[in-house]
């Protein structure tokens, strides 16, 4: 089955559709499917649930679809770089779901794992814990969270051969693994699509299984927070 | 004289120990790094990295590599990455033998406070309930007092908390102390300050 498609918007067709739930890669603006969300802009879909780490800047990932009021919910551990998500928050507009970072990567995990729910100690007498079932183990108190099954997952990685084997670079990777697992479809984009057989089965990241679509592109790759030391202080 | 910044960040490197793997925060917890010497200490990021470098020189940024804080960084040669469901595995394995985070307030218990302020903007929490709930001990530097000169070592959180129980130590400006059975035991005290100074900072219970 031919899993490579010329582009995002192509890579979409037949796949996105209004109200349905997206499972993205990516932690701040590092290792985001860019092109793949500025397709879905561009699509029009609306009521659209996101469960991401963070939700962009106003003007980069998946702050364009705030923008254009595509979002009606975001399920992210940490949101505090998007003025205009805040403005939409506030004003009752948008939905926020907030999970800890770890319980959100889990229960991607989980879902694409067929696991419907985990305890996690992780929470516990916090907000976080309201209205979930609490079970002792051992003497400590664990909390049952449940697992995420997404309608579609977009993920970014490195490179890619035509089976939709996966690397990822550096902290790039973080959330796409999980995130491209737990989507009914998976969609990734990549920096270069090499011939099968030219990866190292040994060093694949994400096997093929899990992605069903892929597209390579150009990505601009910003940068969120520019840290650097002088030679002298070496 | 109550201990700086830099002096805080000091005084919790000498927590750490040879062979740790552990998790700085942001702030004071980022500077701990530069005191710990000859101490064979891995860093963990938690967005997916053990062995994280210093920020690498004007030029050589790579958009590829962060760290949790979003700011550029660099590799060593003892690096490894991998993704958050992995990184925070090994947190809530307990296999981070510490975390060194800031605080708005620890009370007694070690509940602590450091996420959200009710009426303000929300961010978000981020990994640190996956942090202070998940390794194996956990280290509070923060001032001693707001800057309302207020109290941050209190006898019960007002925030809403980040973890229950979950704090075992805290390097303020005047001292060290420990959460213990019954309230925080005075551990240590700054160079200059008195044991009557951080008695009157203290909301919470000091034990003997």
């Amino acid at each position: 089955m031919k899993k490579v498609y010329a582009n995002a918007t192509e890579a979409l067709d037949g796949v996105i559709t209004d109200g349905m739930m997206i499972a993205a890669g990516g932690f701040g603006l590092c290792g985001i499917p860019e092109l793949l969300l500025e397709a879905i802009k561009d699509s029009g879909a609306q009521n659209l649930t996101f469960a991401s780490n963070n939700a962009g800047v106003d003007d980069f990932g998946i702050g364009i679809l705030l923008q254009t009021k595509q979002v009606k919910k975001m399920i992210s551990s940490y949101v505090g770089e998007n003025a205009e998500f805040m403005r939409q928050y506030l004003s009752g507009e948008l939905e926020l779901e907030f999970n800890p970072q770890g319980t959100l990567a889990e229960r991607m995990r989980a879902g694409g794992a067929g696991i419907p729910g985990f305890y996690t100690k992780t929470g516990v007498g916090t907000v976080i814990a309201e209205g979930k079932e609490h079970k002792d183990f051992s003497g400590e108190t664990y909390i049952l969270e449940e697992g995420i099954f997404a309608d579609l997952a977009i993920v970014k990685a490195w490179k890619a051969d035509d089976t939709g084997n996966l690397i990822f670079r550096k902290t790039a990777r973080n959330f796409n693994v999980p995130a491209a697992t737990c989507g009914k479809i998976c969609i990734a984009e990549v920096e270069e699509i090499v011939p099968r057989g030219s990866l190292d089965p040994d060093a694949i990241h994400l096997p093929g299984i899990y992605v069903h679509r892929i597209i390579q592109g150009e990505h601009e790759k910003r940068i969120e927070q520019r840290t650097t030391r002088k030679k002298e202080e070496a | 004289m109550p201990w700086d910044r830099n002096q805080m960040a000091a005084r919790a490197a000498q927590e750490l120990e040879d062979g740790m793997y552990v998790n700085l925060g942001i702030g004071i917890p980022t500077l701990v790094a530069n005191y710990v010497g000859d101490k064979d200490i891995t860093l963990q990021s938690e967005n997916g990295m053990l062995g994280m470098g210093p920020f690498p020189f004007e030029g050589e940024e790579d958009p590829d590599l962060i760290n949790a804080g979003k700011q550029t960084i660099t590799e060593l040669s003892r690096t490894a990455y991998f993704d958050s469901a992995t990184s925070f595995a090994m947190i809530r394995g307990g296999k981070i033998a510490a975390a060194v985070l800031g605080a708005m307030e620890v009370d007694e218990e070690g509940d602590l406070a450091n996420w959200m302020i009710p009426g303000v903007l929300v961010k978000g929490m981020g990994g640190a309930m996956d942090l202070v709930a998940g390794v194996g001990r956990v280290i509070v530097v923060m001032d001693h007092t707001n800057k309302h000169g207020k109290s941050k070592l209190l006898k019960k959180c007002t925030l809403p908390l980040t973890g229950k129980k979950v704090v075992n130590r805290i390097i303020t400006n005047l001292g060290v102390l420990d959460v213990v059975e019954g309230g925080l035991k005075i551990i240590e005290i700054a160079e200059g300050v008195t044991e009557d100074e951080i008695r009157a900072a203290t909301e919470a219970n000091i034990v003997n």
